[in-house]
């Protein structure tokens, strides 16, 4: 087996030295009714690299891929171009085969750039510090939750109903058994947010609101009066951004009042990969960081006086404090934050706006294209990347058919809230600097096809 | 010897990006602007963001410098107990990136990914039968995320019957992961207490069972590498008791293909595909933490899920959108999506690499060579239980042979460091004093297991003999001496400022 370096005769040397008369005797704990004495029935036996590589291949080719045609699907995860430095770095076996920066003097390469990511997505978001990351952008909504709970010692969350619908569905599941209480409704087929709604609801139950920028349909809203509102009520205002290069081009969650923002890193470094990894985001403002969830690092000296990174703040977490843990988490996601640094790094603060206007533009030409077909109609008004249709038919269908044609043309909102008649026609299009005039044009010529 | 630079040969000094970039650098050529009114309603950012940019050779230089200042598996060993620190198969990195797996969405029409959701029915048959478990839960992203699956299940089990149950027992050897989790999902914790041998105090635990009792959070190998050989006598009396048995699969790479954790009588138990499947840990994520049911908390399993019809495979995303009853009292959805692909591909690489036979050596080999380690040691090192035995897949030492040097686990650990080794974990678990655990892992041949052993007793023999002072500031030869974690912690400096804005605050 070409992964395992013992040979008989190590083995046979090593018992000796161990003095065991065979390796079972290393497994006299088990209990003799759990011992199995032959390999597990059903499974495959080992296999050279060549047929692994023919098995797995042969399942990747059944795939429909994001390269491989006209693609316009977005709802919380974006395909952008990653370039191919990202990829060379976090495949470096000193980051790759790395652990978790418990020995600093010898994984300053991992703190570091923990360090600069940390001040990468606090300079995005517009806030004072950024964790080292977490899981993906619905389980930082989550903690983000949670942390204004501690903060404001106050249960009531209300959630827009423009948040995407899969993490609400996160936070329901985690605060089943909770003493959060979480408010929230379906969303109407309009352009607008409930923000004003929420302004008005909020009161001295409310531990924070929370709102998603652009929202799942697209939308862009103003976040100042809601911001006052919360603050007026001691209730803190988080920003989720699942569309993190939309922070190129639009103003920042924290320019505009937010105590938390998190959000879905992906776009910046990552690839769609099916759903995950993902790479969630946190920053707050820095009066709240002992309250916050996750690892952070920070900036200290070593012995001769020379700067260093360590993790710190350490007594939040659940290796510490135990059953009095901030948060249960362990691990972040490392190295999808090293991709997010190396990609950030690249595009710097001019490639970054331009990227993001690139996405802009492509958007708003799409949409107006779009438009122009018969018992179409582009719902969202202010938007970035993404925008949501009502067409004259319900949605899923049409991607179906759209797909049968080679064209991955949107989310339906049929799928992301199943069984909401209203919201049945709706078609979530998101347009990347990747989207060719050609892919628009192929979408234009099948979306009126399929209408027709 | 002091340098200009700061540089020690090839020991190199790397400033932070905001140190070295500028903003109008930009190390990506990217497509004009089409002309277009835009669209933001009025929302454009008008301040500067702040953010450095470099080009394409100066950010490969860059994190080229930083990768030096990191020790790897690719290095050298990594024992780091209880972690599972193997060699990651480079196939499995390819196989991640092929675009039929990387460059999917997963809000795709099913019909155009059913290579992906077959990829991760194939991955969940391999767990099923592995642990002889009739479910899993495939979106878990961690160990600690599965975790908090398998207990909200277990809640949601106890809660549909009614049954108000309060406390969950957790033997103090757990990670601290375990009582974090049981307390979030409204439980009491209380300790159970470990009897002289390392193991669970089968006698104390019974004792303490009752209607209270809403489950037992196990560890097996426990976190002292030891395998609880009571686990089927301590799975009935919890079953008895109306509780349920949570097992921390952290250590399942002991036993894989040798023992079948559905044959302990356990109901719930998260496999981190990071440790025992070698996906990479990549300083420190992403995992992914899949999680195996019983039958009886089958139903509680979370959404989505792949489900087969004849060849055909769709994805369960709602609970209203189900026709059978065999999730309808689902916890409901853990992450966004549908969890870890990118580490279901390297998991199932690595599975099909090595097969049933090659997994079952796998365990052997890691067993192995951590008794190898055991007894090559025993001798110098203080190890608490190695006379009750065998352990497992990691060894267990404590700091008590340095009684009297005024010397501890961690001057152990930062000479190692000088020896040019990762140290084992420190201070973990809490059960011994000073615990040094060490894991090797299956993928370590016996001459890196020789060196590592004699760099270890050399170590040890010296701080027995020569004046402590030496060994209470090392590392000497590292990139950093010993760092100043107590003032990091007391003044945090958690993101970078410019030097000017700094000074003008101070």
């Amino acid at each position: 087996m070409r992964y395992l370096p013992l040979t008989d005769s190590d083995r046979a040397s090593m018992l000796r030295t161990i003095g065991a008369p065979d390796i079972d005797a290393l497994f006299a704990d088990v209990p003799a009714a759990a011992r199995l004495d032959a390999p597990i029935a059903g499974l495959s036996h080992h296999m050279p690299e060549m047929l692994v590589e023919r098995h797995l291949g042969a399942l990747a080719a059944k795939n429909m891929t994001a390269s491989g045609g006209p693609f316009f699907v977005g709802a919380g995860a974006y395909k952008h171009h990653v370039p191919a430095t990202v990829d060379h770095v976090i495949q470096r076996g000193e980051f790759l085969t790395s652990y978790t920066p418990y020995q600093p003097e010898i994984a300053q390469g991992t703190l570091q750039y923990l360090y600069e990511f940390q001040t990468q997505v606090a300079r995005l978001t517009g806030m004072e510090v950024a964790n080292a990351s977490m899981y993906d952008g619905s389980t930082a909504m989550t903690e983000a939750v949670f942390m204004a709970r501690r903060v404001t010692r106050r249960k009531v969350a209300r959630v827009s109903s423009g948040v995407h619908p899969h993490y609400i569905n996160v936070l329901k599941t985690l605060t089943r058994f909770t003493d959060d209480e979480v408010a929230t409704r379906t969303p109407d087929f309009t352009p607008d947010d409930d923000l004003a709604q929420l302004a008005a609801a909020v009161d001295g139950d409310t531990s924070c609101v929370v709102v998603q920028n652009p929202n799942v349909f697209g939308h862009v809203a103003d976040l100042a009066p809601l911001a006052s509102a919360c603050h007026a009520a001691g209730a803190l205002l988080i920003v989720v951004v699942t569309e993190v290069v939309s922070l190129g081009l639009v103003r920042s969650p924290g320019e505009r009042g937010a105590d938390i923002v998190v959000g879905e890193g992906q776009s910046i470094g990552n690839g769609l990969n099916f759903g995950g990894p993902y790479l969630g985001l946190f920053a707050c403002r820095e009066k709240h960081v002992r309250m916050m969830p996750g690892r952070l690092c920070g900036e200290t000296v070593d012995a001769d006086g020379r700067r260093g990174f360590v993790l710190t703040l350490s007594t939040r977490e659940q290796h510490i404090r135990r059953e009095k843990a901030t948060s249960n988490i362990c691990t972040n996601s490392g190295l999808c934050a090293l991709a997010f640094t190396v990609h950030l790094g690249l595009l710097g603060e001019a490639g970054l706006r331009k990227l993001a206007a690139v996405n802009h533009a492509r958007a708003v030409q799409l949409a107006e294209r779009l438009a122009g077909i018969a018992g179409v109609e582009v719902v969202t008004r202010a938007f970035f990347n993404e925008f949501t249709l009502r067409l004259p038919v319900e949605a899923r269908p049409v991607v179906r058919k759209l797909a049968d044609r080679g064209v991955l043309g949107g989310v339906s909102l049929g799928r992301l809230y199943p069984g909401v008649r209203d919201l049945e026609r709706g078609l979530v299009v998101a347009v990347t600097e990747t989207a060719t005039d050609a892919d628009m044009d192929a979408f234009e010529d099948a979306l009126d096809e399929v209408l027709a | 010897m002091t340098t200009w630079t700061g540089n020690r040969g090839l020991m190199l000094e790397e400033p932070l990006l905001f140190e070295r970039g500028a903003p109008d650098r930009c190390g990506v050529d990217l497509p004009d602007v089409p002309p277009v009114a835009s669209r933001l309603g009025g929302l454009e950012r008008h301040r500067p963001i702040g953010l450095p940019g470099l080009s394409e050779p100066e950010i490969v230089r860059h994190f080229t410098r930083l990768s030096r200042q990191n020790y790897a598996i690719d290095m050298g060993i990594f024992p780091l107990g209880s972690c599972t620190m193997k060699h990651n198969p480079r196939l499995n990195e390819k196989m991640a990136r092929l675009p039929g797996f990387a460059d999917i969405h997963p809000l795709q029409p099913v019909q155009t990914v059913q290579g992906a959701l077959k990829l991760i029915d194939e991955l969940a048959t391999w767990l099923k039968r592995l642990t002889n478990m009739p479910e899993v839960a495939m979106s878990p992203k961690a160990g600690a995320h599965g975790e908090l699956c398998g207990m909200l299940a277990i809640r949601a089990a106890h809660d549909a019957r009614g049954d108000a149950r309060k406390v969950v027992l957790v033997p103090e050897s757990a990670h601290g992961t375990n009582p974090a989790t049981a307390a979030f999902c409204g439980y009491a914790v209380e300790n159970i207490p470990a009897d002289a041998r390392g193991r669970v105090d089968l006698a104390a635990m019974r004792a303490r069972l009752g209607p209270d009792v809403a489950a037992v959070m196990i560890t097996n190998p426990n976190t002292c590498g030891l395998f609880e050989p009571d686990m089927i006598a301590i799975a009935d009396a919890v079953h008895a008791a109306g509780a349920f048995v949570y097992c921390d699969g952290a250590n399942f790479n002991a036993i894989v293909g040798r023992v079948r954790p559905g044959d302990l009588g356990i109901d719930a138990m998260h496999i981190n595909l990071h440790k025992t499947f070698s996906t990479p840990h990549g300083g420190g994520g992403p995992g992914s933490g899949p999680v195996v049911f019983s039958a009886a908390l089958a139903p509680f399993a979370p959404l989505p899920f792949v489900r087969r019809t004849g060849d055909t495979y769709e994805l369960v995303e709602e609970a209203q959108a189900l026709v059978s009853s065999d999730h309808d009292l689902s916890v409901g959805r853990m992450v966004a999506f549908h969890g870890q692909m990118g580490m279901f591909v390297r998991a199932l690489s690595y599975m099909l690499s090595h097969g049933a036979d090659g997994l079952r050596q796998v365990a052997e080999d890691a067993v192995l060579n951590a008794n190898y380690i055991l007894r090559s040691l025993e001798d110098v090192f203080t190890a608490p239980f190695a006379a009750t035995g065998p352990c497992m897949h990691e060894a267990l030492f404590s700091d008590d042979f340095l009684e009297g040097t005024g010397l501890t686990t961690l001057d152990l650990a930062k000479a190692l460091i000088d020896e040019g080794f990762h140290p084992m974990t420190m201070y973990f678990p809490l059960v011994v004093h000073g615990a040094m655990l060490v894991e090797p892992t299956e993928t370590e041949s016996k001459a890196s297991l020789d060196e590592l052993i004699g760099a270890l007793r050399s170590v040890a023999q010296r701080m027995l003999a020569e004046p402590a002072e030496t060994f209470r500031s090392s590392p000497f030869l590292a990139p950093r001496r010993r760092l100043d974690e107590t003032g990091a912690a007391r003044r945090p400096v958690l993101t970078w400022r410019e030097p000017a804005l700094v000074e003008a605050a101070e």
